[in-house]
């Protein structure tokens, strides 16, 4: 086989698992806007809050330490202990239900039956609020964050290929594992949201506020739901994507590869987002071997942004999502 | 007039029994606006019980009383035989009252057969895992509610559109599909918000006799708001009129056909 064919082989490999990271993003938005017709832009923001938390009660960080020595000329950074990573994930999970809890008393609960654009302003107010609280209470310093998820390359991988093609291919672990994860992650949103009741209740709560109150069901309760949802799955794209390239602020940034993802499989579909991800994952890796060289590289930082920017004029509704007919 | 807790029988033969809802001295504002001025009626088991008037005269706001979606700042709304203290409407919707509303609402994003499901939500006491992986309780559940839901369909005739999205269908029909989830849920008391607003002379047949149907098969308590006098003449047992947020009649029909206040509300005198 010719060389150049077992590279773009190892390259589109390598673009799926990168594409399943994007989808994991694109899918906190795709739940959110499904459930509560919100397009919350503080995503991002909120997988970077769950990592830095992560990091924090695993470290034993004690949180506002800077605004504590400020005020009261202490020197205290961390109590002294360490956290075991699973009780670490699940202490996180409450801190993230107590957000949403929060987001929802104080915010969303005063903006109900506005218009979707209000929301989003919201949600945007909320993306900013969170970056600088997430800074004050863990601090702004570039944190590794493991939580014993395998890393590094797949030796199985490397050495069957090489076997078959005398070439390795480098697969990292850590890559395996999150299109493992990814998929249950999706698998039980499904089941959640088609045959749980509070999954139907979601449901109804997106399409219309009055109706949903008239069959009983508390729209207070469901929308500190989908938040806490949205925070739990921002909560495994933080671990992902922290694990990866490490916990800092750069790390809100991958909520804007989530927007091109999101254009391309349509805002209101779950598979929409993943094959949306892996289009984009695969189509940036690609096009960086095959045209990058020509054009003096660096191509991943646009592809995905161009891509977009055709489906927005051929087809706006993506790939999945639901055709807008209006009635006249 | 009648003992609260006295029943009688109709000349159709259906039993009306004693008082289900009652609403005492009811005074709804908004801001300077009075919409419901010191109004009392009552609504009886088994009954069809009108409220109507000219555009304005709160009927709406009195419906929305009765389903939670607005307080009153006086009176007293007493339901099955208790005083009910201030509700959100999801809980005065677990309480047993289901609505209709003017303006159809349904989840378009679903299909008939969803929304009607929805109307069981409250009926399904098993846990979430249960229902994500179709075990213990929660099949059980499923079928029983399937079965009462389906039911209903047939009843109300939409077996055809069962797994239409509801985005697609005519006008007529959603109304059909809204009254579906209602009674779906087995409402203690049914509201219907003007279930015939914007409908042809066909349309409005098919709904009125959907209406008794329903009253005379599963015994439904009905209050209904509607514009059009013939129906509501034809449909119902007793009649509320109102005018300008004030109780102007109640009766049967007609009591309220004679009565000169409502006369003259319906086909205009001077207010003084």
């Amino acid at each position: 086989m010719p060389d150049q064919l077992i590279f773009a082989m190892e390259v589109t490999l390598n673009g799926l698992m990168a594409g399943v990271l994007y989808a994991l993003v694109a899918l906190g938005f795709v739940l959110i806007y499904k459930a509560s017709g919100i397009f919350n832009y503080a995503q991002g923001v909120m997988a970077l809050f769950a990592a830095m938390t992560l990091v924090g009660i695993m470290q034993g960080q004690v949180p506002f330490s800077h605004l504590i020595n400020a005020v009261f000329g202490g020197h205290v950074t961390h109590f002294g202990w360490t956290v075991p990573s699973v009780l670490a994930i699940l202490l996180t999970v409450g801190v993230m239900v107590v957000l949403a809890w929060l987001v929802q008393v104080l915010v969303m609960k005063h903006l109900v039956g506005q218009e979707p654009i209000i929301l989003f302003m919201a949600t945007i107010g909320l993306a900013y609020f969170l970056e600088g609280v997430a800074d004050l209470m863990w601090g702004s310093e570039i944190k590794t964050l493991d939580v014993g998820l395998p890393q590094g390359i797949n030796l199985w991988i490397d050495e069957s290929t090489f076997n078959l093609f005398g070439y390795g291919f480098f697969i990292d672990n850590l890559d395996i594992v999150a299109t493992g994860i990814a998929a249950l992650l999706v698998t039980g949103l499904v089941l959640f949201s088609q045959y749980t009741k509070q999954g139907r209740a979601m449901r109804a709560v997106a399409d219309d506020h009055q109706a949903a109150l008239s069959v009983g069901i508390s729209l207070n309760f469901i929308w500190v739901l989908v938040w806490s949802v949205a925070g739990f799955v921002a909560l495994v794209a933080g671990i992902m994507w922290g694990t990866k390239s490490g916990v800092q602020f750069s790390l809100s940034l991958i909520a804007l590869k989530a927007l091109p993802v999101l254009m391309l499989g349509g805002f209101t579909s779950i598979p929409g987002a993943i094959v949306g991800g892996l289009i984009i994952g695969v189509g940036e890796k690609l096009f960086e071997f095959l045209v990058g060289p020509m054009v003096g590289g660096a191509t991943e930082n646009w592809f995905a942004y161009v891509l977009a920017l055709l489906f927005l004029v051929f087809r706006p509704q993506g790939l999945f999502g639901e055709k807008i007919i209006e009635r006249v | 007039m009648l003992d609260a807790a006295e029943s009688y029988v109709t000349a159709d033969g259906r039993t009306i029994g004693g008082v289900v809802m009652e609403m005492k001295n009811i005074t709804l504002r908004f801001g300077g606006v009075v919409a419901i001025k010191d109004i009392s009626f009552d609504i009886r088991e088994g009954e069809i019980r009108a409220i109507i008037g000219p555009n304005g005269a709160g009927k709406s706001s009195m419906l929305n009383v009765i389903s939670g979606f607005y307080v009153p700042q006086e009176g007293e709304v007493w339901f099955r035989g208790e005083k009910r203290p201030p509700m959100r409407p999801y809980e005065v919707a677990r309480h047993g009252i289901a609505r209709t509303f003017q303006n159809i609402a349904l989840f378009d994003g679903m299909s008939v057969l969803d929304n009607v499901m929805t109307g069981r939500l409250n009926y399904m006491k098993s846990n979430m895992f249960q229902q994500a992986f179709w075990k213990g309780r929660a099949e059980k559940e499923e079928v029983e509610n399937r079965e009462v839901v389906e039911r209903i369909i047939d009843f109300l005739e939409i077996q055809a559109i069962r797994k239409t999205p509801v985005a697609r269908l005519p006008y007529g029909l959603k109304k059909r599909v809204e009254l579906a989830r209602a009674l779906a849920a087995e409402p203690k008391l049914l509201l219907l918000d003007e279930p015939m607003a914007g409908m042809n002379v066909e349309e409005k047949e098919d709904m009125s006799r959907f209406i008794l149907d329903v009253n005379d098969e599963f015994g439904t308590t009905i209050a209904l708001i509607e514009h059009d006098m013939g129906v509501v003449m034809d449909l119902s047992d007793r009649v509320v009129v109102m005018d300008y947020g004030k109780k102007i009649g109640d009766g049967t029909p007609d009591e309220v056909r004679n009565n000169q206040d409502v006369i003259d509300a319906y086909l205009g005198v001077a207010h003084d």
